[in-house]
C-alpha cells in the first residue's frame, strides 16, 4: 500500500488508486445501510405506497367488484369537482383564510421578535418567551375547547358578559360572519409566539457594537430598529413570506375541521374536509381521491413556483 | 440586543413591556380561566360569572374524571401510543439522518429525493387511510404509530444537525477501527443529545395530540385516545345544544369539562420547563439562514 489518500466524509479510508467496483463501494458501506433500512422502508411503506392510491382518483367506484377493481373512467372525478357549486367555494374559502392570514398573521411573528429584541431584562425576556411559544404545544382540540369556552352562546365567557350587561348573547360559533375570523385570531393566539424563533435567531448574530456606533450618532430607539434590526431580518421574512405563499393550497384541516359544524359550512369547507366527509362518511372513496389529489398538486406547483422564487434570489430554499 | 449604556426605563421600553406583557396575558388568559373552573366546587359554581380563582377548591371534579372508565382507557391509549411512537421514531429518523449525511454512498441521493419528495406531495387522506386498512392497522393504535412516527420535514431538520457535527470526531474513532455502527452509536449519538431531547419533545406533543388520524383509524369507542375523547365531551355536547337546544342533550357540566381539558394539558405543561431549553435550538436546526 503506497499511496493512501485521506478520504473524507466517506466511510473506512482506502486506497482509492481505481475507481472501485458498485459493490466494494456499497459493502465499505455496509453499516450504513443496515442504519439507514428501518427509515428506508418506513418511508417507502407509509410514505410512498399510499401513492399508488392516487389511480383510484381515474375511477368510478364499484362496490359490488371491490374498490380496485373498479372502472376506468379517466378525468371524470376531476370534471365532477370542477363542475360541482362546492368547488367554488372550497376554493373561495382556501384563499380568505389564507389571505387573511398573511395579512394578520404573518407580520405578529415579526413585531413580537423585533419588541422581544428590544427588551433589556434578561429575566423579563426569558418569561416572556416561554409564555408566548407555550400555545405552540396545544393540540387543536384544546385551542378549540378554549374557543368555545369563550365564546360559545351558551357557556361561553364572552357571552356570559354581554348576558350580564344586558345584551342578547351573539351566537359567534355558528354565524358564518364571524368564522374566518375566528380561525385567523386562534392561528395567531397558537403560532404567532412559536413564529418569533426564527427571526430573534436571526437577530443574536447581529453585532452589538453596530447599536453602540448608531447610539453614539444620536439615533434613536426607532431608528435603530429601522436601521441596524430589520435589516437584519429582512432576508429572513423575504424567505419566509415567499414560502408562505408557496403554501396558499394548504388551510389547517384539524383546526377547521374542529370549529366547522353545519351552519357554517359555507364558509368552513375546505378541499381536505370534503375529501374526508365525501371519500370516508359517504363512501364515494375515489371521487374523494380525486379531491385530495388536486389539491396536493396544485400545493405541490406552488411549493416549486415559491422554492424556485427563493433560490432565484441567491437564497438556500427548503431543499 | 441592544445594550445600551444606560439602563433606565424609557417611554419606548414603558410601552415596549406593556404591549409584551399584555400578549402574554392573552396567552395565559385561557388557562387560568380554565384551571380556575377546574378547580371550583361544582355545588358553587354559577355559570355566569368569570372565574380568576377558584371561590372554593375542590377535586370533586378531577375525581369524577378519573373514576371514569372511559377516560382512563383514554389516557392509556394516549399514553401507549405516544412513548412507542416516540421512542421507535426518534430511533428510525435519527439512524436513518445519520446515514443521508453520507455524500458518498451509493444511492444515497435517491433516498434523500425520496425523503424531499414527501415533504412536497403527499398522497392525502383516503390513500393514507386505504393504506391502513390494507394493513389490518383499522382500529388498532398501531395505526397512529406508523402513520405519526416521523415526517420528512423532521427528518430534513435532523439531518442537517447531524452535518453541522464536527467529521474528525468520527475520523479518529474510524482511524481507531471503529465500524460506522459504532461510530454512529459511541459518537454521534452523545453529540446529538441536545437535537434527541428537542425532537423527542417535537414527536411526544405531536403522538399526544394527534386528532385526525385518531378520528378516522381508531372506530372502536373503547380505543379512542384522550384528544377524540375530549372532542366528544366539550365541543361535541356544546354544539349539539347550539343546534338542537339546550335540552336535548345532557350536557356534561362545565367544571368537568374544564378538568378534562386540563387533564390533556398536564403532560405538556409539565414537561415543556424542563425541555424548553432545546427546543428552541431544535427548531433552528439547519433552518433557513438569514
Amino acid at each position: 500500500m503506497r499511496s493512501v489518500t485521506a478520504v473524507s466524509g466517506g466511510a473506512a479510508p482506502e486506497a482509492a488508486a481505481k475507481s472501485p467496483s458498485l459493490f466494494r463501494r456499497m459493502w465499505r458501506y455496509r453499516w450504513l445501510y443496515l442504519l439507514a433500512l428501518p427509515g428506508l422502508v418506513y418511508f417507502l411503506v407509509f410514505k410512498i405506497a399510499p401513492m399508488w392510491g392516487l389511480v383510484l382518483a381515474f375511477m368510478e367506484y364499484n362496490p359490488y367488484a371491490g374498490l380496485w377493481a373498479s372502472e376506468w373512467i379517466g378525468f371524470k372525478n376531476f370534471e365532477d369537482l370542477f363542475a360541482g357549486e362546492k368547488f367554488y367555494l372550497m376554493l373561495r374559502n382556501t384563499l380568505a383564510i389564507n389571505i387573511l392570514g398573511l395579512i394578520f398573521m404573518f407580520p405578529v411573528p415579526i413585531l413580537l421578535a423585533l419588541m422581544l429584541n428590544e427588551v433589556r431584562h434578561g429575566i423579563f425576556k426569558r418569561i416572556n418567551q416561554s409564555i408566548v411559544y407555550l400555545p405552540h404545544f396545544l393540540s387543536w382540540v384544546v385551542v378549540a375547547s378554549l374557543t368555545f369556552f369563550l365564546l360559545s352562546a351558551d357557556i361561553g365567557v364572552v357571552n356570559k358578559i354581554l348576558v350580564t350587561l344586558g345584551h342578547e348573547p351573539i351566537t359567534f360559533l355558528t354565524n358564518p360572519n364571524y368564522f374566518w375570523f375566528i380561525i385567523t385570531v386562534q392561528n395567531i393566539w397558537k403560532e404567532a409566539g412559536w413564529g418569533t424563533i426564527i427571526f430573534l435567531a436571526a437577530l443574536a448574530g447581529v453585532d452589538p457594537r453596530l447599536y453602540e456606533a448608531a447610539v453614539m450618532d444620536g439615533a434613536s430607539r426607532f431608528r435603530q430598529i429601522w436601521h441596524i434590526t430589520l435589516p437584519a431580518i429582512r432576508t429572513t421574512i423575504i424567505v419566509l413570506l415567499i414560502l408562505r405563499l408557496g403554501n396558499m393550497a394548504d388551510v389547517g384541516f384539524e383546526q377547521v375541521l374542529l370549529m366547522m359544524n353545519p351552519l357554517v359550512m359555507s364558509v368552513a369547507e375546505v378541499f381536505d374536509t370534503y375529501a374526508y366527509s365525501v371519500g370516508i362518511l359517504r363512501g364515494q372513496i375515489t371521487f374523494g381521491v380525486a379531491v385530495g389529489m388536486f389539491k396536493g398538486v396544485v400545493g405541490l406547483v406552488l411549493v416549486l413556483l415559491s422554492n424556485y422564487a427563493v433560490k432565484k434570489m441567491g437564497h438556500e430554499g427548503i431543499y | 440586543m441592544s445594550f445600551v449604556a444606560t439602563k433606565r426605563m424609557t417611554l419606548f421600553d414603558f410601552v415596549n413591556y406593556t404591549l409584551l406583557a399584555l400578549f402574554s396575558l392573552l396567552c395565559v388568559l385561557p388557562f387560568i380561566y380554565v384551571f380556575s373552573v377546574s378547580f371550583t366546587d361544582p355545588k358553587v359554581y354559577v355559570p355566569f360569572k368569570f372565574y380568576m380563582f377558584p371561590e372554593k377548591w375542590s377535586l370533586a371534579s378531577y375525581e369524577y374524571i378519573l373514576s371514569t372508565n372511559a377516560y382512563i382507557n383514554a389516557l392509556k391509549s394516549t399514553v401507549f401510543v405516544t412513548v412507542v411512537g416516540t421512542a421507535i421514531g426518534i430511533a428510525v429518523s435519527f439512524m436513518f439522518a445519520y446515514a443521508l449525511t453520507k455524500k458518498q454512498m451509493p444511492g444515497r441521493n435517491l433516498m434523500l429525493g425520496m425523503v424531499i419528495f414527501t415533504l412536497l406531495f403527499n398522497a392525502g387522506i383516503l390513500p393514507n387511510y386505504l393504506l391502513v386498512k390494507e394493513l389490518g392497522l383499522l382500529n388498532s393504535h398501531w395505526s397512529l404509530i406508523w402513520m405519526g412516527l416521523t415526517n420528512s420535514w423532521s427528518m430534513i431538520l435532523i439531518k442537517s444537525f447531524l452535518d453541522s457535527l464536527p467529521p474528525e470526531l468520527e475520523d479518529a474513532a474510524r482511524i481507531d477501527g471503529c465500524s460506522d455502527f459504532a461510530v454512529f452509536w459511541r459518537i454521534v449519538v452523545p453529540l446529538s443529545m441536545p437535537a434527541i431531547a428537542a425532537f423527542t419533545l417535537f414527536y411526544a406533543v405531536s403522538h399526544w395530540n394527534t386528532y385526525f388520524n385518531a378520528l378516522i383509524y381508531l372506530s372502536d369507542s373503547e380505543k379512542w385516545t384522550l384528544q377524540v375523547l375530549i372532542k366528544a365531551l366539550v365541543i361535541d355536547a356544546d354544539s349539539n345544544s347550539q343546534i338542537v337546544g339546550a335540552d336535548a342533550r345532557i350536557v356534561p357540566q362545565e367544571t368537568i369539562r374544564m378538568a378534562s381539558i386540563m387533564l390533556a394539558m398536564a403532560p405538556i405543561l409539565v414537561v415543556y420547563p424542563f425541555l424548553q431549553k432545546y427546543f428552541a435550538k431544535g427548531v433552528m436546526l439547519g433552518s433557513i439562514k438569514g
